[in-house]
């Protein structure tokens, strides 16, 4: 019999049931919901007149609208506060925990869920959310859901789901210096596209992978869904187990060495086979940065802007790069700067505050540049102060604010203005994702502070 | 409720990897109910910044009307937000005709009853070049023959569509009422679920 994957283990141990030509019924260890896509969900169950299932495998937090300056005040965006104060009272009425504004575990869901242990190997985890994919670096199949599909989990903690095809994507070698995760996950969006992985649930392997931190991990399957794979995966292993263990919601004690056991069963076996498979190199892979408005249309930063399309149509090409204010054929090292954003569940935890922070210690931000620096939970900027970053921060001229999605994508009043240009550690460079007609360069954590040192794109690699 | 068979005239959208962003941007997710997301629906590309209707956009075109939309490929990418399929579907659409949808999007779409059409690059191309050389022209869908047809040139498509959805959309069957019809196995998966 031929080997399984680490996808298929995980998934074939969580089917409830299944008939021909209908979608198989997934059964869902954990649900993370926040403000944003769950009302209509509570609402439906109220229409319904249904419970939730199971609500202590739901977990709620405030991340998506809330403000990221005096959050012990209350919120003064009336829409903001209606969802918050919305959400706050489902869960009260449903019995589900929430990590409200203010409460010590807030955050963003996809921060907080790793950071608190609730994120395990070998689970089914859904939010509604498309960068639930984050969670796959831990071993489990997460993936985003609509707000049916939320009502769903709630009603009866399934999910109605079409086994995806699998890919694996391999990066071997060794990074240069200055080159990280998050450049590793653009270069690959870019060689494949913001389409490219539609279909597919991804397991990343390689070398260069496996000696990835968790958190470098967690950048990468973040952005899975930015070339439309459903999910992204990494296979657990020692680094999975030293993170996870003493974690408040990780197992203990006896149950801990059962678990642990129970999780070196979960990586592929070698003979498993994939739909598809694809090959990069880390060596080929230098600091990256998006110069278009979908992910895919990204470049080494010593690169100059492809002549013809690359990712799209050429129509495509001449509308992102007059949205962008930019040329073919130019290079964009060296590009004035207005604002930087260092945040978002793709790069936001300790280890992206350390990295600026070392980086940026004794140095200024440039004149005129602001720069906007968001930890990704109150865990995360608890640690942060405990270490100092915090002062490394103010004394570069960095504002460090509160815990939340924030700029990343402007629900809340963190937008960057019309025209403007924006070096960010999000995940989209979308039109208007920042705010109204502001323009998006996605970077790693190191090219952003280097950005907002220098006030134009700059290769970190001739500044460390 | 249910959905059999559809003509219409259709609004053209000749753009490739129009994301959820565009279809209605986050600004108005605030929103706690599913309805009058339609108003919003392509707001940056339908309205200037004060607000005003932008003439060049097609759907302030009073030349173009109809429950179908016909949108370049890879239709829908980006974020999971389900208000990109409520807007859609709120704005009076029933169908949207691409030759690639967003995952995502597709299965939005298909659980809020907004039917997604995936045709070939070429039957697109021909249905942009009808509607564009005569608005007033015809495209038929029937779901039940999963068959799209130009009406002008008489070109028709075969179109796949799900078993389980194709009974859905044309009873108005529910997932949630469909899961909890096996209530029981999901008890019984439980008794046997490996927790630490």
């Amino acid at each position: 019999m031929a080997g399984k994957t680490l996808f298929e283990k995980v998934w074939e141990s969580h089917v409830v049931s299944k008939k021909p030509e209908y979608p198989e019924v997934l059964y869902i260890d954990r649900h993370y919901i926040h403000e944003v896509t769950s009302p209509q969900a509570f609402d439906g169950l109220r229409r319904r007149g249904l419970p939730v299932l199971r609500p202590e495998q739901t977990t709620a937090t405030a991340d998506h609208n809330v403000p990221t300056l005096n959050q012990h005040l209350p919120i003064q965006e009336p829409l903001s506060r209606f969802q918050v104060q919305k959400l706050r009272e489902n869960c009260e009425e449903f019995g589900v925990e929430l990590y409200d504004l203010g409460h010590e575990k807030q955050g963003i869901v996809h921060v907080i869920g790793p950071d608190l242990g609730l994120t395990q190997p070998g689970m089914t985890m859904v939010c509604g959310d498309s960068h639930t994919s984050t969670h796959g670096a831990f071993g489990s199949i997460a993936f985003g859901i609509g707000t049916s599909q939320v009502e769903q989990v709630l009603a009866t903690q399934c999910l109605l789901q079409y086994r995806p095809k699998t890919m694996r994507i391999e990066v071997n070698g060794t990074l240069a210096k200055g080159v990280t995760a998050k450049d590793i996950i653009l270069y690959v969006i870019s060689q494949l596209s913001a389409a490219g992985g539609t279909g597919y649930f991804v397991e990343f392997a390689g070398t260069a992978i496996k000696s990835l931190s968790m958190e470098a991990r967690m950048t990468i399957c973040n952005m899975s869904i930015e070339m439309g794979a459903r999910g992204g995966m990494i296979a657990p292993d020692e680094t999975t187990f030293e993170y996870l263990k003493g974690r408040e919601f990780a197992p203990k004690g006896e149950a801990w060495d059962q678990a642990v056991a129970y999780w070196k069963t979960l990586p592929s076996d070698p003979d498993a086979s994939y739909d598809r498979v694809e090959v990069f190199q880390a060596e080929d892979i230098e600091p990256w940065i998006t110069y278009g408005t979908n992910p895919g249309m990204g470049m080494g930063v010593s690169q100059t802007i492809p002549e013809v399309a690359v990712n799209g149509t050429a129509k495509d090409m001449v509308k992102a790069l007059d949205y962008m204010g930019l040329d073919p054929q130019q290079p964009l090292k060296g590009k004035k700067i207005d604002y930087v954003f260092i945040g978002s569940c793709t790069n936001s935890r300790i280890e992206d505050l350390r990295a600026v922070a070392d980086f940026v210690q004794g140095k200024k931000k440039a004149d005129g540049v602001t720069v906007w620096i968001v930890p990704g939970s109150k865990g995360v900027e608890a640690q942060a102060k405990e270490e100092g970053l915090d002062k490394v921060f103010t004394e570069a001229g960095f504002e460090l604010r509160q815990p939340g999605c924030s700029a990343c994508l402007g629900m809340n009043e963190d937008k960057v203005p019309a025209g403007k240009y924006c070096v960010s550690t999000s995940n989209r460079n979308f039109e208007g994702r920042q705010g109204p007609g502001a323009r998006t360069f996605l970077v790693s954590p190191l090219m952003a502070a280097a950005a907002a040192v220098t006030g134009e794109i700059s290769d970190i690699r001739e500044l460390i | 409720m249910g959905f059999k068979k559809l003509t219409s005239t259709a609004v053209p959208l000749p753009i490739e990897n129009i994301d959820t962003d565009q279809i209605i941007p986050a600004r108005f997710l605030k929103a706690t109910t599913r309805e009058g997301f339609g108003d919003n629906l392509f707001r940056d590309w339908r309205y200037d910044n004060a607000d005003q209707p932008k003439a060049d956009f097609v759907l302030n075109d009073d030349t173009y009307t109809g429950e179908i939309l016909v949108a370049g490929k890879n239709f829908g990418c980006g974020s999971s937000r389900e208000h990109a399929a409520w807007a859609i579907k709120d704005y009076g659409f029933a169908v949207v005709v691409s030759s690639f949808f967003a995952d995502i999007f597709k299965g939005n779409s298909l659980n809020n009853g907004l039917l997604p059409v995936q045709v070939t690059d070429e039957f697109l191309q021909e249905l942009f070049k009808t509607i564009e050389q005569d608005p007033k022209a015809k495209i038929t869908v029937d779901l039940e023959a999963e068959q799209i047809i130009n009406e002008q040139t008489g070109n028709s498509e075969q179109f796949e569509i799900n078993a389980y959805k194709k009974m859905c959309l044309i009873k108005g069957y529910d997932d949630i009422d469909y899961i909890l019809s096996g209530k029981e196995e999901i008890e019984a998966f439980e008794a046997k679920r490996v927790t630490f």
